[in-house]
């Protein structure tokens, strides 16, 4: 799909010195762990932390997507791609606090959610929105780990393999809708 | 013309057919538009390569039967029923449920539909479906299903204008519309877009434009002009293909007109992601 030499890839966990060389527009290939959240599951996570909780799993320097897979049946996943991320915008700078850095979706971020992202070097990726039978063939493990009644928005835990990406907003706070 | 009997079973196995025809396989006007824009010259380097991803993924998702898009939308149904048609074996609300309820079971699709706007219960079924029904001339019965997803869905808005609103305030509002939209709904999009009637039939109008063909103009001139002056006005507007620039920023107006009062105008746009999904069939 993507002429190799044209394409960084990054691997899980996600190096800080690599992340602070990558630019918003730069189209990057991960391969790693990543944890899928959406909205119900930010309610939570937010409620938790505002009662002084723990996270049903720790996600500290990893790396949300913003998705709700459709359900697998005998394949690993089935279509999985980014949901409307401005929809998150009202929890993230609290995760990002918690130590959440690095978030997949599709779409624009608010400017404080860009503020959060650069005050801890982060990176919010772009997903290709409405592909997402395209992207479940390069996610190689499905595992529930949290939140298991809220169906589609419970919190899996995916092994993907070059996974098409674009820098939406770079850690320095570059957005590209903004370019 | 005699009546006929037909068996709500029948629609139940329709809808449950085209439930799974029209989340699996992309529409062909739409692939098309989308293919057009892929080979259209100038275009930017990340437009061409998503527009790859999305010809790819049509082609995956019929391949392995895979949904086009995890969001498998809320079902809307619309059934015409011939005047000469008597439905039996039972309620046909419960039909097209039952035939939702199957096709999202079976082809394992995502189940996005809660009980109630607040409590937020998943049904777990994908019903209720919204149902349209129309009574139409004739013994047939025809189906068409619609899976709507909501990052789109979201974006949708109806305007009351003044009756004496010209085309230009019509072709600025919905050029708006679509510079509000942005990024965040999946472009490239496909607008419908209900003029006339009620606030309430304009909303249902505009959804219905979207089931005509894209590459189709409406057949009057006067509107086939307006869709094609939003299209090329929105286009200018350089959002583009996930937001990230290019020409591509809206693959079809569709505009469906109705009588209104002497005091209004409504304008109803639903906004459509580039994965316009429905299927139809006729009984």
């Amino acid at each position: 799909m993507f002429r190799k030499t044209k394409m960084k890839k990054i691997q899980t966990p996600l190096d800080d010195r690599e992340i602070r060389k990558l630019r918003a527009g730069e189209v990057v290939l991960l391969s790693g762990t990543i944890y899928t959240a959406r909205d119900e599951a930010h309610l939570r996570f937010v409620e938790l932390i505002e009662k002084g909780k723990e996270l049903p799993v720790d996600l500290k320097g990893e790396i949300i997507y913003y998705s709700g897979p459709a359900p697998a049946g005998n394949r690993v996943i089935g279509s999985c791609g980014p949901t409307t991320s401005s929809r998150m915008d009202l929890f993230t700078p609290c995760l990002l606090k918690k130590g959440i850095k690095y978030m997949i979706g599709k779409g624009s971020r608010c400017e404080e959610v860009t503020r959060a992202i650069r005050r801890c070097s982060g990176i919010y990726f772009l997903a290709p929105g409405g592909a997402g039978a395209y992207l479940s063939l390069r996610v190689k493990n499905c595992r529930l780990v949290a939140f298991k009644e809220l169906g589609p928005e419970a919190i899996y835990k995916l092994e993907v393999e070059n996974f098409p990406l674009i820098v939406g907003i770079d850690s320095r706070g570059n957005d590209i809708y903004k370019q | 013309m005699s009546t006929r009997k037909i068996n709500v079973r029948e629609i139940e196995k329709k809808v449950k057919d085209l439930c799974a025809k029209a989340n699996i396989v992309l529409r062909p006007d739409v692939n098309a538009a989308i293919l057009k824009a892929y080979r259209s010259k100038n275009e930017t380097f990340l437009a061409k390569k998503m527009l790859k991803i999305l010809l790819e993924n049509a082609r995956v998702a019929k391949e392995e039967k895979l949904p086009i898009c995890q969001d498998t939308g809320i079902t809307e149904v619309f059934i015409k029923i011939g005047e000469k048609v008597i439905l039996t074996g039972g309620n046909l609300t419960n039909a097209v449920n039952r035939g939702i309820k199957k096709a999202y079971a079976v082809n394992y699709f995502r189940k996005s539909v809660v009980r109630d706007p607040l409590l937020r219960k998943n049904t777990r079924t994908n019903t209720p479906g919204i149902l349209h029904v129309e009574i139409t001339r004739g013994n047939k019965v025809k189906v068409t299903v619609m899976p709507k997803g909501f990052g789109s869905e979201n974006k949708s808005a109806l305007f009351m204008l003044n009756p004496t609103a010209t085309a230009e305030e019509i072709e600025r509002v919905s050029v708006a519309f679509v510079k509000n939209a942005g990024a965040n709904a999946c472009p490239p999009y496909v607008l419908g877009i209900g003029l006339g009637g009620t606030a309430a039939s304009a909303a249902v109008l505009a959804k219905k434009a979207l089931l005509r063909l894209i590459d189709k103009a409406n057949k009057k001139h006067h509107l086939a002009e307006l869709e094609k002056n939003i299209m090329k006005k929105a286009n200018a507007l350089k959002i583009g293909v996930m937001g990230l620039g290019g020409k591509t920023t809206v693959l079809g107006v569709n505009i469906e007109a109705a009588p209104t009062h002497i005091a209004g105008l409504p304008v109803a746009i639903n906004l459509s992601c580039h994965a316009l999904r429905s299927a139809s069939a006729t009984i």
